[in-house]
C-alpha cells in the first residue's frame, strides 16, 4: 500500500464512509459535465425523483458534439441540437453554471476546468469522460467515470471508488530538441503497455516533470487512460501556484489563494512516500514520437525502425499485425516519410494556449502542403480569443490551416469533423483506434503539435528538428 | 436480467423512496458468444457516431457496428452476426477488454444486444466499473482457459456457460474452471449492492461533514 503520497492524503481526506462492498464512498470536490455522457443520468435521476445535490460543485461546457465551423442554433445536426438543449434544459432546471457557446468561456472540458481556476490542488474532480485524468496535473484526483456514476454524483455528491495502488514514474534529465510532453507520455505507454496502468494511479514526477508548464502536466497526465491508469497527478508546485492565481478563481481574491496554499502544499507526496511501484525513464533519451499503429501503445521515436510483430512480446503480435496491416505499414520501415492528407491540431490533449504558440513557430511563413488538409481546433474560446489576439490565427490561416472554433473536433468525429476514407491524419490527439476519427478506414498517427505542424508543412510524418522555428511575428 | 437466468430477484425496491430497484446477481447462465482479440476498445464496441443520443435505447443494434457490417450495412462475417450466437448472454473476450473512452454506451450497448456477462483475460477499469453499475459481472480467467473457452463456445454454441459470481467459478460441459471477480463487484452483485446511488443517498449527513471538513469547499 501507498503511504504519505498526495493520494492518500486527498484520499483520506475526502472518504465518507466504507460501502457494504468494501468501497470507499469518496466526496466529489468537481463535477464536470457535458453534453455526451449526461443527458441519460439526468434520465435517471428524473426516474427516481432525484435533485441534484451539489449544483455548486458541478460545472458544464458543451465539447464533443458542438460544429466548429457554422455554431448557429438550431445545429444542423438534429442530433447534436437535441443533446445540446437537453444539456440546456438539464444545466436550467439544476442551476448549474454552464459554459455555453455564447459565454466566451466555452470549450473541451477539461480545457475549461483549469482556465477558470476550477480545478485546484487536492480536490477530488471527476467528469464522465475517460481524459478527466487531465485535471490531475494540479495534484487533484480525477477520474473519468461512466454514466450511472454520474447520477450517483449528481444525487449524492460522491462516487463509489476502491483504492488503488500508486506508480510512481520518474521522467529524468532534461528533454531534448522537439521533445514534449506529449513524447513523454507516449513514452511511458509504449513501455508499461496499455494495460500497465490498471490497477496504479500515476504519480509523475522527477526533473523533466517539474520543468514542464501546466499544459505540458496536463497533456501526460491526459493519457494517464491510455496507459489504462484511470488517474495521474503531478504534485502542485510554484508552476501549478503561479498558473493558480492568474485564473478567475483566485486573480480578483488573493485572500482566498493564501487561505488555501497552505492545504495545496500540506498534500504533496511526502519524500519519505512509499509507493507500490517505482519506473524510471531518462527523459534526455526520448526523441518526438509517433504512433505507428492502432493503439497508443504502439508508438516508436522518429527515426526507429517499426518492429516487427514476431519481435514483440506474443500477447500483442496479433493486434500488431492487424494494426499494420490497417496502418499499411511494414516492419523496419520508419513512420519519417509516411504520407498523410490530413493535419489535426487539437483535442484535450493538445489544444492550449503553449501547444498553439509553439506550432506557431513551425509554421510561421511557411506553406501547408497542397495535398493536406490542416486544421487547427483551439481547445476553449478563451484559447481561441488569446490566439488570435496574438496573431497565431494569422499565422495558421495565412499557411493554409483553417482556423476553427473550440471543441472536440476531430479527435473522436462525434461532429462533422471527420476523417473520410482512408485517409491518413497527423494528430495532437489521444486515440488512434480504428474508426477514431470518424471513418473507420482512417488512419491516425499521434504525435506533438510541433510535429502535426511539420507533417503538414511536408505532407509527411517527419522530424520536426529539420525544421528551423521562426518567431512569430506579433499581431 | 434480460436474456441471463441472474437469480435473487428484485428485493427491497424503493427502500429509501425514490432509488432504484436492487437485484442480487449471484451467476449468469446462458450460451456464449466468443469475441477474439486484446485491447479491443470502446470505440470499437459503439463508434462515436452512435453516442449521439440521449437516452441508452436501441443501442443493441449498434453493438460492434462497424466490425459487424460494410459500408453499405450489409451484414459481414462476425460471430454477433452468426445466427448460433443470437441467444448468446455471455461473451467470452481476451485482454484488456474494453479500454479507452469511458462511454457507459459501450456495456449498455452490450446489454441491450443480450450480454449479461463478460469473461475475460482483463477489462479496462472504468469499462468494468461501468458493467457492474449495470449487474453486467466482468470475471477474468488466464489467456490459456479464455482461448479454450472460446474454443468450446465454437463447438458447442447452445450449450450453457454458467458464471457463478459467488463460487469465482465458470461452467461449461464438463468443465469447471476457476475465475477472479474483484472483491467489491463480487460483494455488490451477490448482495444486490451495485446500485451505489441507493448506498450513498443513505450517507448524505457525513457527505455534507466530509465537504465541510475541506478547506475549499465554502460554507
Amino acid at each position: 500500500m501507498s503511504d504519505r503520497t498526495l493520494y492518500d492524503k486527498v484520499w483520506d481526506r475526502h472518504a465518507v464512509t466504507e460501502l457494504p462492498t468494501g468501497q470507499t464512498q469518496l466526496f466529489v470536490g468537481l463535477h464536470l459535465i457535458h453534453e455526451v455522457t449526461s443527458p441519460q443520468a439526468f434520465g435517471m435521476l428524473r426516474e427516481r425523483d432525484l435533485e441534484v445535490a451539489y449544483p455548486e460543485h458541478t460545472h458544464a461546457t458543451v465539447d464533443h458534439i458542438v460544429p466548429t465551423a457554422d455554431q448557429s442554433r438550431p445545429y444542423g445536426d438534429d442530433a447534436a441540437e437535441e443533446m445540446m438543449s437537453e444539456l440546456e434544459e438539464n444545466v436550467r432546471e439544476a442551476g448549474i453554471d454552464f459554459s455555453d457557446p455564447t459565454t466566451g468561456d466555452q470549450g473541451i472540458v477539461h480545457v475549461v476546468g483549469p482556465e477558470q481556476g476550477l480545478t485546484q490542488p487536492g480536490m477530488t474532480v471527476v467528469c464522465g469522460d475517460s481524459h478527466t485524468a487531465t485535471h490531475g496535473a494540479f495534484g487533484a484526483l480525477a477520474f473519468g467515470i461512466g454514466t450511472s456514476q454520474i447520477r450517483d454524483v449528481l444525487a449524492t455528491g460522491s462516487i463509489a471508488m476502491e483504492k488503488q495502488q500508486v506508480r510512481k514514474i520518474e521522467i529524468t534529465g532534461e528533454l531534448g530538441a522537439g521533445v514534449e510532453a506529449k513524447d513523454v507520455i507516449l513514452a511511458i505507454i509504449r513501455k508499461l503497455g496499455t494495460d500497465g496502468g490498471v490497477g496504479y494511479v500515476y504519480e509523475y514526477a522527477g526533473d523533466a516533470i517539474e520543468s514542464l508548464g501546466m499544459e505540458g502536466r496536463m497533456s501526460i497526465c491526459n493519457m494517464s487512460i491510455e496507459g489504462g491508469a484511470r488517474a495521474g497527478y503531478v504534485n502542485p508546485d510554484a508552476t501549478t501556484y503561479d498558473w493558480l492565481s492568474e485564473t478567475d478563481a483566485f486573480a480578483d481574491d488573493p485572500e482566498k489563494f493564501e487561505r488555501l496554499k497552505p492545504y495545496w502544499e500540506s498534500i504533496r507526496s511526502e519524500s519519505d512516500a512509499e509507493y507500490d511501484d517505482v519506473v524510471t525513464i531518462d527523459g534526455g533519451a526520448l526523441e518526438p514520437m509517433v504512433t505507428w499503429g492502432t493503439t497508443p501503445g504502439q508508438g516508436i521515436g522518429i527515426s526507429e525502425p517499426i518492429p516487427a510483430p514476431e519481435d514483440l512480446p506474443e500477447s500483442e503480435r496479433d493486434t500488431a499485425r492487424r494494426a499494420q496491416e490497417h496502418m499499411r505499414v511494414e516492419p523496419g520501415d520508419r513512420m519519417d516519410g509516411y504520407e498523410v492528407d490530413v493535419a489535426f491540431l487539437g483535442s484535450c490533449t493538445n489544444a492550449r494556449l503553449t501547444d498553439l504558440r509553439r506550432a506557431a513557430r513551425i509554421v510561421t511563413g511557411r506553406e501547408v502542403h497542397p495535398d493536406v488538409r490542416a486544421m487547427v481546433v483551439p481547445g476553449s474560446q478563451r484559447v481561441q480569443a488569446t490566439a488570435e489576439e496574438e496573431g497565431l490565427q494569422d499565422v495558421f490561416t495565412e499557411a493554409g490551416f483553417e482556423w476553427r472554433n473550440a471543441g472536440c473536433s476531430m479527435c473522436l468525429g462525434m461532429n462533422e469533423d471527420q476523417l473520410e476514407g482512408d485517409e491518413a491524419c497527423a494528430s495532437s490527439s489521444n486515440r488512434n483506434f480504428v474508426g477514431r476519427q470518424g471513418s473507420k478506414d482512417g488512419r491516425t498517427v499521434l504525435m506533438n503539435p510541433r510535429m502535426v505542424a511539420a507533417a503538414a508543412l511536408k505532407g509527411t510524418v517527419t522530424d520536426v528538428c529539420e525544421i528551423e522555428e521562426r518567431e512569430v511575428p506579433t499581431a | 436480467m434480460s436474456a441471463g437466468d441472474a437469480d435473487g430477484g428484485v428485493a427491497d425496491a424503493d427502500a429509501d423512496g425514490g432509488d432504484g430497484p436492487v437485484e442480487t446477481v449471484e451467476h449468469v447462465s446462458g450460451t456464449g458468444v466468443p469475441i477474439r482479440g486484446n485491447d479491443i476498445d470502446t470505440d470499437q464496441i459503439i463508434p462515436a457516431r452512435f453516442m449521439k443520443v440521449v437516452t441508452f435505447d436501441g443501442l443493441g443494434q449498434f453493438a460492434f457496428f462497424d466490425q459487424r457490417f460494410d459500408d453499405d450495412d450489409e451484414p459481414k462475417d462476425h460471430p454477433m452476426n452468426e445466427e448460433r450466437f443470437q441467444e448468446a448472454s455471455v461473451m467470452a473476450v481476451n485482454a484488456n477488454f474494453g479500454c479507452g473512452s469511458s462511454r457507459e454506451h459501450a456495456p449498455q450497448a452490450l446489454q441491450r444486444w443480450g450480454i449479461d456477462a463478460l469473461v475475460g483475460e482483463s477489462f479496462a477499469e472504468i469499462f468494468a466499473g461501468n458493467c457492474l453499475a449495470l449487474g453486467i459481472p466482468t470475471v477474468t480467467t488466464d489467456a490459456e482457459a479464455v482461448a479454450d473457452l472460446q474454443e468450446f463456445i465454437e463447438n458447442n454454441p447452445d450449450t450453457a456457460i454458467d458464471v457463478d459470481v459467488a463460487a469465482e467459478t465458470v461452467r461449461y460441459g464438463d468443465r469447471e474452471i476457476d475465475v477472479a471477480v474483484d472483491d467489491a463487484q463480487r460483494t455488490a452483485l451477490v448482495d444486490g449492492e451495485w446500485d451505489t446511488t441507493a448506498l450513498m443517498r443513505s450517507n448524505a449527513g457525513v457527505v455534507d461533514e466530509t465537504a465541510q471538513a475541506l478547506p475549499y469547499v465554502d460554507d
